[in-house]
């Protein structure tokens, strides 16, 4: 076994770099495209004539004036002060699932550039049969009867879930009268927001002081004649498994609603329990989350949303089907939702998920949520073991696969709390880790989430890190309070102006103009 | 910088001594018979400790003798010291010391007691200056004070360097310790003074950014009166969260008292239970209330004019419980408090309550009836 190590003396590169409009120059280039010859400029149109007089600009786009090299210097320089995935030891990120991304899969996808998705569909077999085939993959994961591959992420396919639960009470008459959507605190927040953007109006059920899951009465309080559905998710943020799932889903049916269960993550799952089986009629997977594809930015993603076959028909279009002979994309759906998003989703990231069930197959995948749960055991008894550390609700309980735990003992005790020991972790080349989603129901959270990625070594590294951070914070709390140290960028300069919209800019013209420059 | 700091000594010695406050002088002869000693003056020292790096930059100005003047000293502040110093000290001090302080235009002022010195602070202060209380009394229902001295001390610090320009508005609040000592309790809503705001940092009433309060409860009212029935009466309670709704009415708005609205139009401001079962007898009524002070009441403090005469009378269906979500997140899962003193009002609400949190979002919390 590797030895442990904590990098004390980690450093990362901090170059002070400007933003991009700052280092423009007048007149600086990087390509000078060569002018037409007169042959050709004499024999083409002026494209521009096409567009309407109002839509055309008056002025040049004020983009930044620079040279290749000094761009590529610019995002080089980006790149060396970012904690970036597949880097470090980010078991740091709970809730978000930090997992490997096989560099053979990376490959793998790159063999795909060049299908377009307007191709006929004759002229890419392979890929429509690779998102046939991993959707029977999720099937039998989940026991869903059909699956959608069109959604950009997470959120996106409860947004659409969201939809079709809407699309169902209309079809029966009934959406004027079931317009409420149940969710729990501890589920992610989209469970709440993408029901509100759909039209509904959300109830949501705190938790249990003691148990940390939402009480059966609460629930019972909660359902009504005006229930559309529940979007929960299991384990919630907490990492406790909510052992009455089943009767949660029979309250909701009962009451004539729909169940949806956000599995984003089912790592602490794969192989063991199946949406199906607690009676869910819907249930996602956020790819990279469960299957090792890359965490995309907010760019190309993909969310997996099953339903099962009282719903199939609500699905977008198209959904790539099986004719027997040939793969084929089925637009003739009366009753879908219609598009979430161009095209069919996003093919590479299929692909790398397919390979990832494929290298890993039946057996691989139990093993996968197995380890993941035995990881965050393990880490859960080391990290307990740092005074100042404690885990909220239900004392003595096994978590599944993430934990959110507290410093609550550390800030009492020294004043240093979980958001200057998160700034202190990156000092060791740790990723920064994720507190709580807001607003913070347990204090001084942090949520840390070890899946099958990381060794034993990996583990006894990061709880040695936080053990080392405690001890810092007794002996000199103001020392982490000031951190970080050693790592690109320091505390944020003026923190109020994340609060004013008269300052707060997320463009250079908007930062110009609020604060006076130009 | 011009800091104000004022040492209520006596507060908290009766809470060691299980009486309930300090407030009366026989009271406090009482407590130091039972062996009481001050606390106070160690927890104001925690606070100001914090201050010894800005020591420089600072111009302490405080009360003689234990009031501040000691507690600064021994920590190596050299503090200009107002009025005299007198053999005992009672709340007429504390207020004369906030007068003369405010006259002086001090730029924060860190004071060290309970509820009845955050009282005496709001006579004389309002809402003139920023305060920020160090938590040494029996009685912390206000949410004036940091949840914690140290933390007292680093949102002054704070302040000063102006590193925090956001101010809230916190209750203050006081039970009254005679009729607590009985066993009854009597809270009262006195008003609201001007705070330093972080989170984590005060006491975790309200623990939302007041930006997004405000967009919170700009989305309550908007519901709620976006849902008025016609010729029904609607019963408005105390306090911050509810007063955006009169303002969307366009109607004055009772701060500390209970208005009674129907048809969009003002019934009556500022009325006591009797008037209000005259006003709604017979007649279809629904009460929209919020929680008060750090305990989760949304009955029983600060609004003893909803008693369980009115609340009977309204009927339990027709109440609307409202409040933002960062406020029922910092109640950390304990209940919502319903204490009427009227035990068959207060049981009925035991359970589960939809409280209202934004346009089209509501909790499922638990609410005990004592």
């Amino acid at each position: 076994m590797a030895k442990l190590k904590i990098r004390e003396n980690y450093h990362q590169a901090r170059w002070d770099e400007p933003i991009i409009y700052e280092l423009s120059t007048p007149g600086e280039r990087g390509i000078l495209v060569p002018q037409p010859d007169k042959e050709i400029k004499d024999s083409s149109e002026d494209v521009l004539s096409n567009l309407p007089e109002h839509m055309r600009r008056k002025e040049k786009p004020n983009l930044p004036e620079i040279s290749q090299k000094h761009v590529l210097a610019h995002y080089l320089h980006l790149s060396q002060e970012t904690l970036g995935s597949n880097l470090n030891n980010d078991i740091s990120q709970g809730t978000c699932t930090m997992k490997y991304n096989p560099r053979i899969n990376e490959t793998l996808a790159t063999l795909i550039h060049h299908v377009h998705p307007s191709q006929d569909e004759d002229t890419m077999q392979g890929i429509l049969g690779i998102y046939y085939k991993f959707k029977h993959f999720l099937k039998e994961i989940s026991g869903m009867d059909k699956f959608t591959l069109q959604p950009g992420g997470g959120s996106h396919a409860v947004y659409t879930a969201a939809s079709i639960m809407r699309a169902y009470h209309e079809s029966r008459g009934e959406l004027d009268q079931r317009d409420e959507i149940i969710t729990t605190i501890f589920s992610h927040p989209c469970d709440a927001a993408t029901p509100a953007t759909a039209g509904f109006k959300v109830i949501t059920l705190f938790s249990d002081d003691e148990t940390g899951v939402p009480d059966i009465e609460a629930l019972k309080e909660a359902v009504s004649e005006r229930t559309a559905g529940i979007f929960i998710t299991n384990p919630e943020d907490t990492g406790i498994y909510n052992r009455e799932i089943d009767e949660i889903v029979r309250i909701v049916h009962e009451a004539g609603g729909l169940c949806f269960y956000d599995q984003a993550n089912a790592n602490g799952m794969l192989g063991i329990a199946r949406a199906r089986e607690a009676g869910f009629d819907m249930c996602h997977f956020n790819v990279h989350k469960t299957f090792g594809t890359p965490h995309g930015c907010s760019g190309p993603g993909t969310g997996a949303l099953g339903v099962r076959d009282h719903l199939a028909s609500f699905l977008p279009i198209p959904t790539v089907e099986y004719d027997g002979n040939k793969y084929y994309l089925d637009y003739d759906r009366p009753e879908s939702i219609g598009k979430v998003r161009g095209f069919f989703g996003v093919a590479p990231v299929v692909l790398k998920a397919y390979c990832w069930v494929m290298m890993l197959g039946a057996e691989g995948l139990r093993e996968v949520a197995e380890i993941s749960v035995l990881n965050n055991n393990y880490l859960q008894k080391k990290v307990e073991e740092i005074p100042g550390v404690k885990t909220w609700y239900a004392e003595g309980r096994r978590r599944l696969e993430q934990v959110r735990y507290n410093w609550i003992g550390l800030e009492e005790e020294t004043g240093v709390g979980t958001d200057d020991v998160m700034r202190r972790i990156g000092d060791y080349g740790i990723q920064h880790y994720w507190t709580s989603h807001h607003p913070w129901v347990v204090p001084e959270p942090f949520t840390l989430e070890p899946c099958e990625t990381y060794s034993k070594t990996d583990l006894d590294e990061y709880a040695a890190v936080l053990a080392r951070i405690a001890d810092e914070a007794r002996k000199d709390p103001e020392f982490v309070k000031a951190s970080p140290h050693k790592c690109a960028s320091n505390v944020v300069a003026n923190p109020e102006e994340f609060n004013d919209p008269d300052k707060w800019a997320v463009t250079w013209r908007a930062y110009l103009r609020k604060h006076g420059k130009k | 910088m011009k800091l104000g700091f004022i040492v209520n000594p006596i507060a908290g010695m009766g809470g060691k001594v299980g009486l309930k406050g300090t407030d009366g002088k026989e009271i406090l002869e009482k407590a130091r018979q039972l062996g009481a000693y001050p606390e106070s003056p160690k927890k104001a020292k925690k606070a100001l400790e914090i201050l010894i790096p800005f020591m420089d930059e600072i111009e302490l100005i405080t009360c003689p003798g234990t009031m501040g003047e000691e507690e600064a000293i021994e920590l190596g502040f050299t503090p200009k010291v107002i009025g005299e110093k007198k053999a005992t000290v009672g709340p007429n001090d504390t207020e004369e010391a906030a007068a003369e302080m405010l006259d002086m235009g001090i730029d924060l002022l860190l004071f060290a007691g309970g509820d009845g010195t955050a009282r005496n602070i709001y006579n004389v202060v309002g809402d003139k200056l920023p305060v920020i209380g160090i938590p040494a009394g029996v009685k912390i229902h206000s949410a004036v004070y940091a949840n914690h001295p140290r933390n007292a001390g680093e949102v002054a610090l704070k302040y000063l360097k102006g590193e925090l320009e956001t101010i809230r508005e916190a209750e203050v609040m006081d039970i009254d310790e005679e009729a607590y000592r009985k066993g009854q309790i009597t809270a009262k809503l006195y008003g609201y003074m001007n705070v330093p705001y972080q989170r984590q940092l005060v006491q975790s009433l309200k623990a939302g950014r007041p930006e997004q309060e405000e967009s919170a409860q700009e989305a309550i009212a908007d519901r709620i009166v976006s849902e008025m029935e016609e010729d029904v009466f609607y019963i408005i309670g105390s306090g911050t969260s509810i007063r955006p709704i009169m303002d969307k009415l366009e109607l004055p708005n009772t701060l500390l008292g209970i208005d009674i609205v129907k048809n969009k139009e003002l019934v009556a401001s500022d009325v006591g239970e009797k008037q209000i079962l005259d006003i709604i007898r017979g007649q279809k009524a629904k009460i929209i209330v919020t929680i008060i002070g750090g305990q989760g009441y949304i009955f029983g403090r600060g609004n003893q004019q909803l008693s369980g005469n009115v609340i009977r009378m309204v009927g339990k269906d027709n109440i609307r419980i409202v409040a933002t979500k960062d406020k029922v997140v910092s109640l950390m899962g304990q209940p919502i408090l319903v204490d009427t003193g009227d035990d068959e009002i207060n049981k009925m609400f035991n359970g589960y309550a939809r409280v209202l949190i934004s346009y089209n979002e509501e909790i499922m919390y638990k609410v005990k009836g004592f």
